[in-house]
Order: C-alpha cells, then sequence, then structure tokens
C-alpha cells in the first residue's frame, strides 16, 4: 500500500483505506484467493461426503462455511455436518442464515450490513439461493433489472433493522433453542398455553394446517411478549416455537417473514398484555375463537398505511412494538371505528348523509342504481337553494315571444318623427321649442306660469320658455343649455319628437348625440344683425354639416328673432340666400331646405300665421306647417337589435335601473334578453316605454325606456350598444373610415362621436385622398388632408368600443370637428 | 438625478454614477441604459443553497451585480425601471451569465458603463447620451415646475402629474351621470358625489394632509389646474370651495393654487390644449414642456400652409436631411427620444448619426422631445420624427418608393 508511505496522510485517511480495501477484497477476490478457497471447498465437500453420517451440501454453502470459519476446513466441515443433519430432521431445508459464526472481528458492521442486504435482496426468494451468497451478493446487483420505483411485486421486500438484543431477553425470554433457561414467567405462559390447547373450544385441526408453514419461521428469536400475546391463539404458528430449535443463534438475524407472524395482535391491548397476561390471555382466547388461523405472506403495509387502513392488516406488520402499540392504544382510547378495515363497497360517508338527507325530505333513493339520480337531484336542489338565497334575486320576465313585425304591421299609430334643433349659442332654439310646446299646450300655463315667475325672480325673463326644456339647475343659472333635452307633442297626425340641443362649442359633443336620435332637423338661425353673422361662423355651419354628415336629409331653417329686425324681407332674403348656398355644398338637396320666418319669444309663424302687417309678404307656412309637410323616415325593422344608450337612470323605486335612447334598428320586445357592449354583460327587459307610454315591444325609430333587471348600473353607460346576443355588435379597437376633412388631417389624437359614445382616439394613418364624386384614390398616403377633400383613414383606439360598418362616425380634435363620415371597415 | 462620478472618456466610453433622487429621475435613467451597457447596481437576489442532503433551502440576500443590459422594462405610472440582463461579476452567490433583472431605486446609486470602440456591444456616450445626461443632472437646478392637471367632463376625470420631462397619468374617474330631466334631482346628485370622488382622488395623489392641524404647514402646494368643456371645471371649483367652508378647512390651503382653465374635451389628449392656455404658460414660464409644444405647433401650422416646408416621418426626414434641408437657418429637427431607446443598437447608431449629422455638419437645430409628454405623443403619432425644412422639398417620390 503505496499510500500508506505518505507521511502527510491523516490517521482517518488511513482506517478509511484500510476499510476500503477490505471492502475491495471482499467484493471481489483475487484470483490467489479463488484458487485456494476453490481448493478448500473441495476439500470440505470430500469430507463431508466421507464422513459419517454422511451429507451432501452444495458448493456454496460449503463456500460460504469456509467463509465463515476463516478457510478452516475442519471447523466448516463440522458445522455442515451439524447443520445437514438438523435439515434432514426438518421438511424445508433451512438456509445457513442464521448460521452466524461467533467469530465475527474487525469486519462486525460491515458483516452485519451485507447480511441486511442479503435478506433485503433474498426475501421472499427460496432461502437457499440467498443463503449460497450471502456475502456476494450486493443490493445494487439485485436491483440491477428492476425498474426504477416499479419494483415487481416478487422483488419487494421491507428492510428490517436487526436489533442487537434478542428481544425483550431481559425479560428472561431467552430463546428456548438457543439452549438457556425458560424465565419463570415464561414456563408460566407456556403453561397457560398449554392449558389453553386443551379447551374444547380451540381447533385443534388448525394446528395441523399450521404446522408447515410453521417451519417457515422457525428461525425468528420470540420476545416474551409475543409468546405471551400468542398464547392464547392456538392457530399461531409461532406457539410452537418453543419447541422449535432456535436456529436463530445469531439474534440479529430476525428472519422478516418470523417478526411479522409474531407481531403484535391488534386489538389487544399491549401494556395490559404485559402487566396482566392472565386478563389479556383469555381476553384473546375468546376473541380468536371467532377468527379462523390464517396465514399471511403479502408484505405487510406501513405502519402509514396501517393506521389509515385499518387494524385487521395491522395485525401482520412489522413494526417495533413501542411505537405499535401506541398507536393502537390511541386508537382504542378514541374509540373509534378506525380499526375496522374499509372496503369501498359500501356507501361513502358523504352518501350516507345524503341517503339520510333525502329519505328525510321523502326521497327513497337508497338503492344503488337510483343513488347517481337522487345525488342529482340533491345538487339541483342544492343550487337552487343557493341561487334563492343570494343577494340579488333573479328575475324572471316572462316573453311573449311576439312576432314584433307583424305587431307593428297590424298597429296602426301615428307617424312618429324625431327632429334636432341645432343652431349657433343664443339663437333662441331653447325658447323657440318651448314657444311651439307651450302653444300646442303640452306644457300646461301653470307650469308655464312658474317657469315665467322664476325666471324674473333671477333676472332672466326671457328665458322663461327655454325652462321648458332647460331643466338642469346649473342650464338655468346660466342660460344656457348644456346636454339635449327630449320632449314630445302631437299633431293631428304626427307625434314630434324635440331633441333641443346645446349651441355652445362646447357641448357639441351631446349636440351630436342628439342629431344622431333625428330624423330631420330645425335649424334655428338668429336673424339679428350681427348675431346672424357671428353664428354662421360659429356653430350654424358646424351643426349643419355635422347633422348633414350624421345622415339628416331634410332641414328645416327657421329664420328667428325676426321681430327685432322688423320683419325685413330683405334681410330675411339674404339670409335664405347665403344659409341655402352654404346648405348646398354641405350636401343638401335643395328641395329638402324650406326657410320660415318666425320669432320665438312672440310665437309669430310658429304655430300660428302672424298678424304683424309687416309680416305679409311671407305665404308661406308656419314652422308647424313645415314640420308636418315631412315625410316619415324609414328604419331599418329587420336588421338586430342595435340601440344607443343615451342615459342611465334610476326611473324610480319600481324601476330601479333604466336605459333610454333610440332604437337604431331592429325591435325588442319584454322578456328579451339584451347584451350591452362593451361591457358584454346581458340584462332582462322588465319593462319598456315608448314615447312615455307603456307598451310590449318596440321597434326602429322609437325612442324608448327599457326597464332592466339582472344587471349591474356599472355595466352600463351612456353611449354603450344595447343589442341582442344573438348577433352582437363586435368590441374593435381600430378601424378604417372615408371622411370629409374639415380641417387639415394629420396623424394625431381626436376624439370619435358615434351618437352618445364619446372616446378618444387617433389618427394612424392616411391612408389615401379620395375624389369627391367617385370615390377614386387621387393621392396615396398624403402628408396632410386638406380641408374640404375626401380622405380615407385608420383609426387606433385605447379600448375597444362597439362599433361596425357601416356607421357613421364625427372626429373631433381640439374642441373643432375635424372630419365627419362614414366607418367603412372594422 | 445626482452626478457622483463621472469617468467618461474621450473616446465614448466610460462610466458615470449616478443616484437617481426622484421618480423622475428614473425617466432619465431610463433614457440613459441601453441595451448593451454594463450596470452596475445593488440587487436583492433570491439564492437557493442545496444542502449534502439534497434540502434546499433559500434566503434573499442584498448583492452588488453588474449586469450586461439585454431588456429595460420602464413603468410609467410608478416610475419604476428594470433593467434585465447577464451577470459578468462573479460573486459569492451568482455566476457569470446568469441572468437577473436589476430594480433600480431611489437614493441607491448605481454605476452606469458604456463600452465604445468598434468591437463593444454598446454604442458609448455619444452626443444623445451627453444630452440626456445633461438633462438628468440637471446643472442649472431650474427643474420644479410641476402642476398637477384635472381634466374633466361629466362623469370623467383625468389627474395627472405634469413634471419636466413627462406627464403621467395618475388615476382616471369614471362615473355615470343621468341626464338631466323633469322633476329629478338625479343628476346634480350624481355630479356632487363625482366632483367628491374626483377631489379625494385628487388629494390622495397630492398627498395633501386634510388635516386641521395641518393648517400651519407651509408645504408648497402645486399648482392644480381644472380644465374641462363648459362649466364642469368651475363647478368642481365652487364644489372645493364649498367643502373647505364646511367640512374640510385645510383646504383652504389648496384654494389659491387652483386654476380653471378651459378644455375641449375631458380625455388626456386635451392637456395639450391645456397646456397652450396663457394662464397656464404664465405659471409654467419657460418649461421644456412649452417650448416643445410651441414646437410641434409651429410644425403643424408650417405643415398647413402646404409650402413644403416641413416633413414627417423616418423615411421623408432622412431624404430632407440628405438634401440639405434641414440646415441654417431655420431647419430644425425634431426627435422623439422614444427612437434612442430602440432595444436595437444599430437603429439607435443610425440615429444618433442624423443628429450628429444635422448638428454639427448641416447647422440646423436639433430638438429631442420626451415621448412621455403630450408633445411627443403628438409627435410619436407622427413617426416620432419630423422637421421644419430651409426650403421646400418635394417627397412625393419617397412615398411612391415605399409602395
Amino acid at each position: 500500500m503505496s499510500r500508506h508511505r505518505v507521511k502527510a496522510v491523516s490517521y482517518d485517511e488511513d482506517d478509511y483505506d484500510e476499510y476500503d480495501e477490505d471492502d475491495d477484497g471482499y467484493d471481489s477476490q483475487d484470483p490467489e484467493e479463488k484458487e485456494f478457497l476453490e481448493e478448500c471447498t473441495r476439500e470440505v465437500l470430500s469430507q463431508l461426503a466421507a464422513g459419517v453420517p454422511s451429507v451432501s451440501a452444495s458448493r456454496g454453502e460449503a463456500q460460504e462455511a469456509l467463509w465463515h470459519y476463516y478457510n478452516d476446513v475442519e471447523k466448516s466441515v463440522n458445522y455442515l455436518r451439524g447443520k445437514k443433519t438438523k435439515e434432514t430432521g426438518k421438511k424445508k431445508p433451512t438456509a445457513a442464515l442464521t448460521a452466524k459464526p461467533k467469530g465475527i472481528t474487525g469486519k462486525e458492521t460491515l458483516f452485519c450490513v451485507s447480511r441486511l442486504v442479503c435478506f433485503v435482496s433474498s426475501y421472499p426468494l427460496p432461502p437457499t439461493t440467498v443463503s449460497s451468497h450471502p456475502s456476494h451478493f450486493p443490493a445494487a446487483q439485485f436491483f440491477r433489472d428492476s425498474p426504477w420505483l416499479n419494483i415487481p411485486a416478487h422483488r419487494k421486500a421491507d428492510i428490517l433493522v436487526e436489533q442487537l438484543y434478542p428481544r425483550l431477553g431481559l425479560l428472561g425470554g431467552a430463546p428456548e433453542g438457543g439452549g438457556g433457561k425458560m424465565s419463570k414467567l415464561a414456563a408460566l405462559a407456556a403453561a397457560r398455553k398449554k392449558e389453553g390447547d386443551k379447551t374444547p373450544t380451540s381447533p385443534t385441526t388448525a394446528i395441523d394446517k399450521a404446522q408447515p408453514s410453521a417451519s417457515e419461521y422457525k428461525g425468528a428469536p420470540l420476545s416474551l411478549r409475543e409468546r405471551l400475546a400468542g398464547s392464547g391463539k392456538q392457530a399461531r404458528p409461532s406457539e410452537d416455537s418453543p419447541s422449535l430449535p432456535g436456529l436463530g443463534k445469531g439474534p440479529r438475524c430476525g428472519h422478516p417473514l418470523s417478526q411479522k407472524r409474531t407481531s403484535l395482535e391488534p386489538k389487544t391491548p399491549t401494556p395490559a398484555a404485559v402487566t396482566e397476561p392472565d386478563a389479556s390471555a383469555r381476553g384473546e382466547q375468546t376473541h380468536d375463537q371467532e377468527k379462523p388461523p390464517t396465514v399471511n405472506v403479502r408484505a405487510p403495509p406501513s405502519t402509514f398505511a396501517a393506521t389509515i387502513i385499518g387494524v385487521d392488516t395491522r395485525s401482520k406488520m412489522t413494526e417495533l412494538s413501542h411505537l405499535y402499540t401506541n398507536t393502537l392504544d390511541l386508537i382504542r382510547i378514541y374509540g373509534q371505528d378506525l380499526a375496522e378495515p374499509f372496503d369501498f363497497a359500501g356507501p361513502s360517508p358523504d352518501d350516507v348523509v345524503l341517503n339520510a338527507q333525502s329519505s328525510a325530505k321523502g326521497f327513497k333513493s337508497k338503492q344503488p342504481a337510483s343513488k347517481p339520480q337522487g345525488d342529482k337531484k340533491d345538487q339541483a336542489s342544492l343550487t337552487g337553494d343557493m341561487d334563492s338565497l343570494g343577494l340579488a334575486e333573479k328575475i324572471h320576465v316572462k316573453s311573449k315571444n311576439l312576432d314584433v313585425l307583424s305587431e307593428y304591421k297590424k298597429f296602426k299609430r301615428k307617424n312618429a318623427m324625431n327632429f334636432v334643433v341645432i343652431g349657433h349659442v343664443d339663437a333662441g332654439k331653447s325658447t323657440l321649442m318651448g314657444r311651439l310646446l307651450a302653444d300646442l299646450k303640452a306644457v300646461d300655463q301653470r307650469a308655464l306660469d312658474k317657469y315665467r315667475r322664476e325666471a324674473e325672480k333671477i333676472g332672466k325673463g326671457s328665458f322663461a320658455l327655454a325652462w321648458v326644456l332647460d331643466q338642469g339647475s346649473e342650464e338655468r343659472a346660466r342660460g344656457v343649455t348644456i346636454d339635449i333635452a327630449m320632449s314630445k307633442f302631437e299633431t293631428e297626425n304626427t307625434i314630434f319628437t324635440i331633441v333641443d340641443s346645446p349651441g355652445h362649442r362646447d357641448f357639441v359633443p351631446n349636440m351630436i348625440a342628439g342629431a344622431s336620435q333625428a330624423d330631420f332637423a330645425v335649424l334655428v338661425i338668429d336673424s339679428s344683425i350681427g348675431n346672424y353673422e357671428s353664428g354662421l361662423k360659429g356653430q350654424t355651419k358646424e351643426h349643419a354639416l355635422l347633422v348633414r354628415s350624421m345622415g339628416v336629409q331634410r332641414i328645416i331653417v327657421a329664420v328667428n328673432k325676426m321681430d327685432t329686425v322688423q320683419w325685413d324681407k330683405d334681410r330675411f332674403e339674404e339670409i335664405e340666400q347665403q344659409v341655402s348656398a352654404f346648405l348646398t355644398t354641405a350636401g343638401f338637396q335643395a328641395k329638402n331646405i324650406s326657410f320660415v320666418p318666425c320669432s320665438g319669444i312672440s310665437g309669430d309663424n310658429v304655430t300660428r300665421r302672424s298678424e304683424d302687417l309687416n309680416v305679409s309678404w311671407y305665404a308661406g307656412g308656419t314652422l308647424i306647417d313645415e314640420l308636418e309637410a315631412t315625410e316619415p323616415y324609414l328604419h331599418a325593422l329587420d336588421k338586430p337589435l342595435r340601440m344607443t344608450i343615451g342615459d342611465v337612470f334610476r326611473g324610480g323605486i319600481q324601476q330601479p335601473l333604466s336605459v333610454s335612447g333610440r332604437i337604431d334598428s331592429g325591435s325588442l320586445q319584454i322578456g328579451d334578453q339584451i347584451l350591452t357592449m362593451p361591457s358584454g354583460e346581458t340584462a332582462t327587459i322588465r319593462s319598456l316605454e315608448v314615447d312615455g307610454g307603456p307598451t310590449e315591444w318596440a321597434v326602429a325609430g322609437q325612442n324608448v325606456v327599457l326597464n332592466l333587471a339582472n344587471i349591474d348600473p356599472i355595466h352600463l353607460r351612456s353611449g354603450d350598444v344595447v343589442c341582442h346576443a344573438s348577433a352582437p355588435i363586435p368590441n374593435i379597437t381600430s378601424f378604417s373610415c372615408k371622411v370629409l376633412a374639415f380641417d387639415h388631417l394629420l396623424p394625431s389624437m381626436v376624439d370619435i362621436h358615434r351618437g352618445r359614445l364619446h372616446v378618444p382616439g387617433r389618427i394612424t394613418r392616411l391612408t389615401a385622398i379620395l375624389d369627391k364624386g367617385s370615390g377614386n384614390v387621387l393621392k396615396k398616403k398624403p402628408k396632410i388632408v386638406p380641408p374640404g377633400a375626401v380622405a380615407r383613414l385608420v383609426v387606433e383606439m385605447d379600448h375597444a368600443v362597439p362599433l361596425e360598418a357601416p356607421t357613421r362616425i364625427v372626429l373631433r380634435a381640439g374642441g373643432d370637428t375635424v372630419a365627419a363620415g362614414l366607418l367603412e371597415r372594422t | 438625478m445626482r452626478l457622483v462620478k463621472n469617468k467618461i472618456e474621450y473616446n465614448g466610453g466610460g462610466s458615470v454614477t449616478l443616484i437617481p433622487e426622484e421618480p423622475e429621475d428614473m425617466w432619465h435613467a431610463y433614457n440613459l441604459i441601453v441595451p448593451g451597457d454594463l450596470l452596475y447596481a445593488t440587487a436583492l437576489r433570491r439564492v437557493t443553497t442545496t444542502a449534502a442532503t439534497g434540502s434546499t433551502s433559500s434566503q434573499r440576500v442584498r448583492l452588488t451585480l453588474e449586469i450586461r443590459v439585454k431588456n429595460l422594462d420602464f413603468d410609467p405610472q410608478n416610475s419604476q425601471l428594470h433593467v434585465s440582463g447577464q451577470i459578468v461579476n462573479e460573486t459569492q452567490h451568482t455566476k457569470v451569465g446568469q441572468h437577473h433583472t436589476l430594480d433600480l431605486e431611489l437614493n441607491r446609486q448605481f454605476t452606469l458603463e458604456k463600452g465604445s470602440g468598434p468591437n463593444s456591444e454598446g454604442s458609448g456616450w455619444d452626443s444623445v447620451a451627453v444630452e440626456a445626461l445633461k438633462d438628468a443632472v440637471d446643472e442649472g437646478g431650474n427643474r420644479r415646475a410641476e402642476a398637477v392637471a384635472v381634466v374633466m367632463q361629466e362623469g370623467l376625470a383625468h389627474i395627472c402629474f405634469i413634471g419636466q420631462f413627462r406627464t403621467i397619468l395618475k388615476q382616471k374617474v369614471e362615473m355615470s351621470v343621468p341626464r338631466k330631466r323633469a322633476g329629478g334631482s338625479d343628476h346634480d346628485k350624481t355630479m356632487t358625489k363625482f366632483y367628491q370622488t374626483t377631489l379625494d382622488t385628487l388629494l390622495r395623489h397630492l398627498e395633501f394632509n386634510t388635516s386641521s392641524t395641518s393648517m400651519s404647514t407651509t408645504d408648497p402646494v402645486r399648482p392644480v389646474l381644472l380644465a374641462s368643456p363648459g362649466f364642469t371645471a368651475a363647478s368642481f371649483q365652487k364644489h372645493i370651495q364649498s367643502v373647505a367652508n364646511t367640512s374640510t378647512p385645510a383646504l383652504k390651503r389648496l384654494l389659491p393654487s387652483i386654476v380653471v382653465v378651459h378644455s375641449a374635451s375631458g380625455h388626456l389628449h386635451s392637456l395639450t390644449e391645456v397646456l397652450q392656455s396663457p394662464t397656464v404658460k404664465a405659471l409654467l414660464s419657460d418649461t421644456k414642456h412649452a417650448r416643445e409644444t410651441k414646437l410641434m405647433d409651429d410644425f403643424s401650422t408650417e405643415l398647413r400652409k402646404e409650402t413644403n416646408k416641413a416633413t414627417y416621418g423616418p423615411r421623408e426626414v432622412e431624404h430632407a436631411v440628405d438634401q440639405g434641408a434641414v440646415g441654417r437657418g431655420g431647419g430644425v429637427l425634431i426627435i422623439s427620444n422614444r427612437l434612442f431607446r430602440s432595444q436595437d443598437v444599430a437603429e439607435r447608431k443610425k440615429w444618433v448619426a442624423l443628429v450628429d449629422r444635422v448638428r454639427d455638419t448641416e447647422g440646423g437645430e436639433v430638438r429631442v422631445l420626451s415621448s412621455e409628454h403630450e408633445s411627443g405623443k403628438r409627435l410619436d403619432g407622427l413617426g416620432g420624427i419630423a422637421a421644419l425644412l430651409t426650403f421646400p422639398i418635394n417627397d412625393e417620390d419617397v412615398g411612391e418608393d415605399s409602395e
């Protein structure tokens, strides 16, 4: 050993080296040794065969014996002979397993380990094969062909920790076969056992039956307790152990099977067994009479498994007894039925409970066949119960499933039309409409007087008529319309809905919302000197362009405040000429434009012909005549439902959540499930109102109030779109559109308006400038789009918005309308 | 940002050590650090150790790591910068080549090293990087042109902080407001609720102390701009006044700093209009922002004139520079710093070269706009780069090339 010469090597390392070397020698013998061993083996075998009595031993046995006796041929022969003689007396040859030589010295530990490995690997192979090469059989080799974690059952075994001392040997339990004297206690127990044997109830036959197998277990040293426990059990093979010669001279090698058999009977409280052997023994007797003896050669479950599964299997368990008794005691103490083996054939505890419940309810679902059904019913009823417990009670509205379109055809009612009132701020829009409503008795005189009083109180007497429509406190205080106001009145054959829109430039978004609901428009122009001119530059123009691009065809121009210019005909004609020229360029056809000189404040030419002599030059109709002359507008009734929500509000205690708006296309009825976009939430129409009166259905073109149920108001915002789930409107983030530019267009931030919908977005690409008439591409990818040109743009939005082609949209930036047009492609 | 150590070398290499002191400094750091740089900073790293028995334990260790930057992630809302890359220095707990994401923290110094030379990965301290560093370090100390703006309309309010280099949308308040209707007071009630919610949110973001004891404190209050179409902002101001008079007297401190301005809508991009209003211009005198806004306005006016003396888009501007139109006598190159943050080093080099060329060779003016500002966003809409030209260029052919 060269390493021994190295001075620097520490002592420990030396030791380790030696150890290593030994190990090597143990594992693989060098040829010399092998030769010697071979020689000795031959010698032993021949001596065995020659001697008296002549015995035959296998080469392996001989070699092993030689190994144990350090190649001492004589000792080996003696040993083998003794062994073989004993074996011949038995039915089964026992291996030299337990024949442990006493003279194990320095290699003791290692040897034990190797033995242990042998046990592990050998079981349940026939012991002979094991014993033939007990020390030359490393575990790794054995497991070489075994798949990892998937060891075949026959290869499985328990690793047993060998005990250094005989079990409970201190209590006097020396193994009988070992030549030791029986302790008094053990003798007493044996005596009792014999008595037990004599009891007539004991199945003696079982002993015989068990006899052959008993030989398997004889190698084990028996502890006192085991013997005590077994004393009452006639069936137990271990009770024969006193008659067996203790082959287990080596107390370290407990045979796995024997240990298994000698473990405690689970139902025996072990402490009791130790302290009161008598009582326990008697108890065992009675107990065992019920149990036929079984021989179980199966591998035992682990402690954990045994704890879970129950005691029946635990009886076969191999475990250190002190641990074992503890678990047992616990089970005893808590007195639970855990000890019962659990076969999964019976109903589960849950099923038992459910069955009990259902039987209590009157169901008879005990039969296994009908059980699943019963379960389902139960679940259904449970979920039903849960639903009914919910905070928000689901409201079921029964739909009448009307064919709305045929109902609509049957139903004959007056034409209904919406018109939007537009014009520059302070043109007198609200006042004119207030006058219209007042004169048509749509507002009662009392309310009108009240408005007048209140308006005069704050010094704004001239606004009294406007207050009919301007209901907001801020609107009244400031004398300006902020949001659209809707009001309806009837003539002989038409129901009109006024959408009064604000004229101030800041509220153009609201005006767009109003214009999107209109069939035609009334443009109010302030004819007074100066105001007309400023109006034309201001919102008069913008509004007219907007309503045209929103799809409004017909426009009635009410030249208001004619009384301030003494009904000057020239003034009227000047305005008519200028405005009609402008409107024509904006795209209105001349036949769809009509002019009415009127005065909102005095009511001349609004509903009645003016009696003023100055107006005698005017031969045309009044404003109301012009309104009535308008052709009704046709709506897309058979298209999918689309309705832009104009307002979300609380309709009252009965109607906690209502939305209003105008149906753009399609129809709806009470009980319909509707989908609101972009939230994608569903709601049920509980009831609905058309033009203030309750109905059962509504069609496109009507102004409706939907009273909704089963939706949280946070999902509803004005500008959202109501549709049916069968034909939902998509939520999009970018689209391509064809627009008429009102201003220079650059890729920039814009607000996108569609009715109430009002979202930020940006022009990302200027695709092309188009020819106004033909729509052909004039210039691709322009740098800038000049005002008045028609261009195709790509617009993107930050959030998904319910839009679909074709839709009219308006683009605004910095408070000005920059473009309006048609959404072509999403 | 405080400059602790400056070791920039003439060849464009070298390192600087900086301490970010306020959230906006993270934005500067974001503009300074480009992929390929070496970043040296402290980091918290979770180190997992495997014992001999196979059990693992992990603990957080504060390490000083040096990484080769691969990727940057900037969270504008919280002003947090996460820089990921591969570790180049070996420590007790890390190996070279492991990945780590450094989270730069306020008041913790970091060292940024940029390589130079042909074989280095980074782009070095080019003129744009040095400019960005100057901006970041703020040598003049004329910072603090900060304001809070509430851009609102009925049922919608955007609360944003306007800094010198960027505008941060802090919160959006949205509420469904019922329309006016006869006999109903829901509209007014909901509007009051909306104002109150907006005020609460605003105070929370201002970290405004509303306790009565705070009356005596002399903390400067930043100007608060209330902008809306119509009367919403004015009503909101009135609401704040009434709250100050009734329940929360501490709000009186806030009242003098409130300015009501007009905006076209309550959407965030109306902020441009707010910042252009004369009152606000007077308030935030000569900030970078005001200059940038003016520049963008000039540009769009020029574009509207259709004299072909203004152009935008990467290809068009390069073409114009090639023609020599962005030079002495009014040529201005407007470029968004988004372009310099490109993950592709070659692309950054391209833009830096363009900037250097315009500034040094052509003699034109170069303005780098912050992409986090409204004007920068406008510029980004135009492709991130635009130019005012000294003579008209017809770049029809450039546009056609791309077809």
